[in-house]
């Protein structure tokens, strides 16, 4: 089941990994992604930290962690196919992270919420 | 707060789903549902209309209006021929620019273009004349379209035919459904096109048969700005500014020998002797190009070195983002002259340094019909 942030990002818990991307709410008010900047994979970040850089044709965003782990991997095609967000945000995931001290989900929001919370 | 002003075009905005942003005072779209890059990339391709009603229209009337204007503006308005119209700027006396504008001969008047952000002051600054016998005449019941694109001569002549034999900077008067439109061929996407005032009783029925000629797609304000970047076309207030110069904003072209130290009619407008000394004598700092390395836009405010790290800070963007047409991210800012074309310099984004190209402008190739 998918969770997801205040921050309009999606995470999909896959084992002891999250997948994250940011949701068609978030992409059609970015407007047309042009550019996207992922983090190393193997980086430790915390919670909160800004690690995914995504420029639309109108300004500069990022997108944090939304849980401290390290990542695991990154979606290498979306730096040469930004535009994908906008086609399918659902699909176009950013990183994997594993989670320090094992996947919990439960403090993020489900749909019914997330739907509640952009009107 | 005061509400922000509305054009005539307002509702018909809202209905095609606008998102509506505020602009100098006024609502305006910024996108439709098409998008930014789709709004860009139908304008090059086919015919984009956008509402302008925000700019300001003016009249100058009056025995020599030509020639009281050139007192607050150095272009060749006394040469200007009936039907015709041409850019210049409104200086001041430290040789800064206080705007932007376009002024068209149409015989028995002057009709001014200024922008909506500087026209309640350009408005106050013209009425100087006043005491030369020049009556100034704010226009303010009129909308201003511009339609723009390689299928705008087609689009406008099917609904204002003559149009077409117009040539870049004509202007002239046609009539459509009882309404008097003052048309120009100009724009400010680079590409060829038409500037349209009409009677804001009719204006939003102009808007809607443009509309429904296929080749056609509302444009916002977004996409306005990605059009004029790759034309390499000045924004006022980001390009340049009233601490800015013309030579330093690369707008020296406007002021032709006629109004140049040893002209006919030289100086004799605000800031004269430090704008003409700066022409004659080269200027330092000039708007340049600018293209990135990679995808990375670099926007308004980054700072340019001379170096991939330390090194001495050159300038700041005063313009930039994604070209779509262009293919990648295109900036202007304000550098040593005497950088050459071809030449690197890096962008300070986020903490990292970016190697950037100097490039000519425009980023994009006019098609204007001459």
């Amino acid at each position: 089941m998918l969770k997801y942030t205040e921050e309009h990002e999606w995470l999909k818990q896959d084992g002891d990994e999250v997948i994250v991307g940011i949701t068609s709410h978030a992409s059609e008010q970015l407007g047309d992604v042009v550019f996207i900047e992922l983090p190393e994979v193997g980086r430790e970040v915390e919670a909160g930290e800004e690690i995914v850089v995504i420029e639309s044709v109108k300004a500069a965003s990022d997108i944090v962690a939304p849980v401290a782990g390290v990542i695991t991997a990154v979606n290498e095609a979306l730096p040469d196919t930004p535009g994908a967000v906008n086609d399918d945000a659902m699909s176009a995931w950013f990183f994997r992270i594993k989670p320090q001290g094992g996947v919990d989900l439960s403090g993020f929001m489900d749909e019914a919420a997330y739907n509640d919370l952009i009107g | 707060m005061a509400e922000n002003r509305r054009t005539k075009l307002y509702d018909l905005h809202i209905a095609r789903g606008a998102k509506m942003v505020p602009f100098a005072g006024w609502d305006m779209p910024v996108q439709y549902p098409m998008g930014v890059l789709g709004e860009h990339l139908h304008t090059r391709a086919d015919a984009g209309l956008f509402d302008v009603s925000h700019m300001g229209q003016v009249i100058l009337r009056g025995p020599d209006a030509a020639l009281a204007l050139e007192t607050l503006v150095p272009a060749d308005i006394a040469g200007l021929g009936e039907g015709r119209q041409r850019y210049g700027l409104f200086t001041n006396d430290a040789g800064g620019v206080l705007d932007d504008l376009m002024i068209a001969n149409k015989g028995d008047h002057l009709f001014l273009v200024v922008n909506a952000a500087c026209a309640d002051q350009d408005i106050a600054h013209l009425r100087q004349l006043e005491s030369a016998g020049i009556t100034v005449q704010p226009i303010t019941d009129r909308a201003l379209l511009a339609l723009q694109g390689p299928k705008a001569e087609t689009v406008l002549d099917r609904l204002v035919p003559g149009v077409a034999a117009m040539k870049f900077m004509d202007v002239a008067e046609f009539d459509w459904q009882g309404a008097t439109l003052w048309i120009s061929r100009s724009g400010y996407t680079g590409e060829d096109g038409y500037e349209i005032s009409v009677p804001e009783a009719q204006a939003v029925a102009l808007a809607e048969a443009l509309l429904e000629q296929p080749e056609v797609a509302p444009i916002g304000l977004g996409a306005r700005d990605s059009l004029r970047l790759e034309a390499g076309m000045p924004l006022y207030g980001h390009d340049m500014d009233a601490a800015t110069r013309p030579a330093e904003a690369a707008l020296g072209w406007s002021i032709p020998k006629v109004r140049r130290q040893g002209g006919a009619r030289a100086g004799g407008f605000p800031g004269a002797d430090v704008i003409l000394a700066e022409l004659a004598n080269g200027a330092s700092r000039t708007r340049r190009g600018l293209r990135p390395e990679g995808r990375a836009p670099i926007r308004e405010g980054v700072e340019i070195f001379d170096a991939s790290e330390g090194g001495a800070s050159l300038g700041k963007v005063c313009s930039g983002g994604f070209g779509p047409s262009a293919g990648g991210p295109i900036a202007m800012a304000i550098l040593p002259a005497d950088l050459a074309e071809g030449a690197t310099v890096w962008a300070e984004l986020r903490g990292k340094r970016v190697a950037v190209t100097i490039a000519p402008l425009p980023f994009h190739k006019p098609s204007y019909k001459r």
